[in-house]
């Protein structure tokens, strides 16, 4: 009985030493080293895991961080730049300058700009109503307000205005990882250089018809004058396909421009009221 | 016992209202509008200017390459402009105007009535006539006729098949040109079967239509040496290609060949006709044999229309849209889509317009699916629809092209069939249109 239980310690014993000597050899030949920094940028990034990066993941931002030599090209837009200041801190490398960039949707097309023309009663996504036809207005660029930007988002940034049927985008919480760039079908939301106090001066359109039907299907198109473009002194407008775009890096915000659109087609956010039109309306007095 | 395909399938209503109404030739518009992508490939080049007098039957738009076809005027008169217009979808194309003045048809057209028999042009020339006069596949997928007669070196087709099915519900224009241009029909398959080099032809058609069958039994037997009918069991989709060669032939078409892999070349019998009138008549294609119908419309029938005359014009030949109308629909029931405007042109691939009332246009409530499978046994290329658009729906393409999302037709079986309302073909649609686009890019890399 005893010889039994002899036995079986004995044997197990030989058996698990035998196991842990092949474990460790195996151990040390495939070893993997893995730079224990890569952890340490990953635990300060913000682990939306959102692909705003250009990576898979979080994760793979901090791989890419460590290996890099500079930080060109690498940018984590949801933490901005104290992460990537810190990052940079971790790592003994210098940040990348990367201006700050939010969603901006280029067009207007509410129901009361831009007439319905027809019902559409399918699957309600864009990508399937832009997949069947040119959508239920006269416009076949504008926005058709079924929400793929809206469930993309994985901030909470935009939601489908039940009026307007357009999405609102939320300059606070926006970070720019372009998601809804990507989801909308119709590519007319765009990464614009954020500005002090969230100043913006777009041309919320992207109809490229020529002006007279773009104009008949919404009265708020770009019909492509080229008013704008004469005006600005400092070249940031340029025509392409009948529709005016305003380069952000160019712009200085004199909006010269605004006034000079004869559909209202370029947009201006978050300026204090206008002083000139006082002064005009005093002159008139005169 | 009759033939018919196999796998899947469905029998949806067949209401087909104007079947006994002859072919009535619609006067010309006023004005048209002839879009230069008729066609499937690439878009014709404009021919002529603004401001230029052309006569019906002559050429404005050139085609482009291989894959493309010659776009003719169907009307006389002086071109107003160039410029872009909405097709039925919608969308943008480039288009010729041309305000109508008279009708003045080209001298070389051959305008008589009579039948002319005797096939005195060659093989090479019967192609090349073909590309010239801009024949496309009228069955609706309007895929260039010459490309099809020009057969590969390496492959060989046995066997021409006619398509007479017209399995859509509602439409009767194939029905009706087979009743009423049933010679000249048969003529048109001598003329295919000549260019394709092939000693027989089956000509498919379902038995819904006996008269049709009859008629074309009659004449083929007592002058067409080779030409067949075949009498077909009722089932949608049967006019599509690869079902069709099912039921006839027995054949196969594996995924992702075409039917010149099995040896078997497949033509519509409009497009019968149409190659008739080019090689014989000399006379382009610039009109065609259209369906206007809907439970409510007050004179619908089969119209003779010239291509580019605005669809409002066609409508108000059938009485006009009646009140309540919901959807206005380009194609059969089943495959065809809803226009977003009247003012749309008629083209060669639009065989019929039904006028829906709204109370049967409504679509089902979305419920979630059941797992009854349903659309599975439906599929009549035995795909797994609700796992095709569950994945489209949650942007899994790489699976989905895994599943062979692009073998499907877009026949619409699943949606028809399912129970829960599930729009599966909305979604397989935009599955296979993006897997499509990745191949293509992969190739591009």
């Amino acid at each position: 009985m005893s010889s039994t239980v002899l036995i079986t310690i004995i044997s197990l014993s030989l058996l698990a030493f035998i196991s842990a000597v092949i474990l460790y050899f195996v151990a040390q030949k495939f070893k993997v080293y893995e730079d224990p920094r890569i952890d340490e940028v990953q635990a300060i990034l913000p682990a939306a895991n959102c692909g705003g990066c250009g990576f898979a993941g979080c994760r793979n931002l901090a791989e890419a961080l460590v290996r890099a030599d500079t930080f060109e090209g690498l940018n984590c837009p949801v933490g901005g730049a104290p992460v990537m200041a810190e990052a940079a801190r971790i790592l003994g490398k210098t940040p990348a300058v990367v201006d700050p960039m939010v969603a901006v949707l280029l067009c207007n097309g509410s129901p009361e700009n831009r007439q319905r023309t027809s019902h559409y009663d399918g699957a309600m996504e864009c990508r399937i109503s832009k997949s069947l036809y040119a959508g239920d207005t006269g416009c076949s660029y504008g926005c058709l307000g079924y929400g793929d930007c809206e469930r993309s988002c994985k901030f909470d940034a935009l939601y489908i205005d039940p009026v307007t049927h357009l999405p609102v985008i939320s300059d606070e919480k926006c970070v720019a990882c372009g998601a809804c760039v990507k989801a909308c079908p119709l590519h007319i939301i765009e990464l614009r250089k954020k500005a002090k106090k969230d100043r913006k001066i777009y041309v919320a359109c992207s109809n490229c018809d020529k002006g007279g039907p773009a104009r008949k299907a919404c009265k708020v198109a770009c019909i492509g004058c080229s008013k704008c473009v004469k005006v600005c002194a400092f070249e940031a407008i340029t025509i392409k396909d009948n529709l005016a775009y305003i380069d952000a890096k160019k712009c200085t915000f004199c909006r010269k421009c605004v006034v000079e659109c004869p559909t209202n087609a370029i947009h201006e956010i978050n300026f204090p009221p206008r002083k000139e039109k006082a002064e005009a309306a005093v002159e008139n007095v005169n | 016992m009759l033939k018919t395909f196999r796998i899947g399938g469905v029998h949806p209503p067949e209401n087909k209202l104007t079947a006994g109404i002859p072919i009535e030739y619609l006067p010309v518009p006023p004005n048209v509008v002839i879009p230069l992508s008729q066609h499937i490939g690439t878009p014709a080049i404009p021919a002529v200017n603004k401001g230029d007098h052309v006569k019906v039957g002559q050429v404005i738009g050139t085609g482009k390459g291989f894959v493309s076809a010659n776009i003719h005027s169907s009307v006389s008169g002086k071109v107003s402009k160039i410029d872009l217009a909405p097709d039925s979808g919608g969308f943008k194309q480039n288009a010729v105007y041309i305000d109508v003045e008279g009708d003045e048809w080209l001298d070389t057209i051959d305008r008589s009535r009579e039948i002319k028999r005797e096939i005195s042009l060659s093989r090479e020339e019967i192609v090349k006539r073909c590309l010239e006069s801009g024949i496309v596949g009228l069955g609706g997928a309007t895929f260039p006729s010459h490309v099809k007669l020009t057969v590969p070196s390496g492959k060989k087709c046995e066997v021409l098949i006619i398509n007479g099915v017209e399995c859509e519900p509602y439409l009767t224009s194939d029905h009706r040109l087979m009743l009423e241009k049933g010679e000249e029909i048969l003529v048109g398959v001598s003329i295919l079967m000549k260019a394709l080099n092939v000693s027989g032809a089956m000509i498919g058609i379902e038995n819904n239509k006996p008269d049709a069958i009859a008629r074309m039994t009659e004449l083929a037997a007592a002058s067409f040496k080779g030409i067949t009918v075949h009498p077909l069991k009722v089932k949608y989709p049967q006019g599509a290609e690869k079902q069709l060669i099912k039921a006839l032939t027995g054949r196969e078409v594996p995924s992702g060949k075409l039917p010149l892999d099995v040896g078997a070349v497949v033509h519509n019998v409009g497009t019968a006709f149409a190659v008739y009138e080019a090689v014989q008549k000399n006379k382009p294609l610039f009109e065609r044999v259209v369906t206007v119908t809907g439970k409510k419309v007050s004179k619908p029938g089969n119209y003779m229309v010239r291509t580019g005359t605005p669809l409002i014009k066609l409508i108000e030949a059938a009485g006009g849209i009646p009140e309540n109308t919901g959807k206005i629909i380009n194609g059969g029931p089943m495959m065809g889509k809803a226009v977003s405007n009247t003012d749309v042109p008629v083209v060669k691939g639009m065989s019929g317009v039904i006028l829906i009332p709204a109370e049967e246009s409504v679509r089902k409530e979305i419920e979630p699916c059941i797992r009854c499978a349903k659309c599975v046994s439906a599929c009549p290329l035995s795909l797994e629809p609700y796992l095709l658009m569950t994945l489209s729906e949650k942007s899994m393409f790489e699976r989905a092209e895994k599943e062979r999302i692009t073998d499907c037709m877009e026949c619409g079986s699943c949606s028809f069939t399912c129970p829960a309302g599930r729009p599966l073909l909305d979604y397989i649609r935009l599955g296979k249109s993006t897997v499509i686009r990745m191949a293509r890019e992969r190739n591009l890399k």
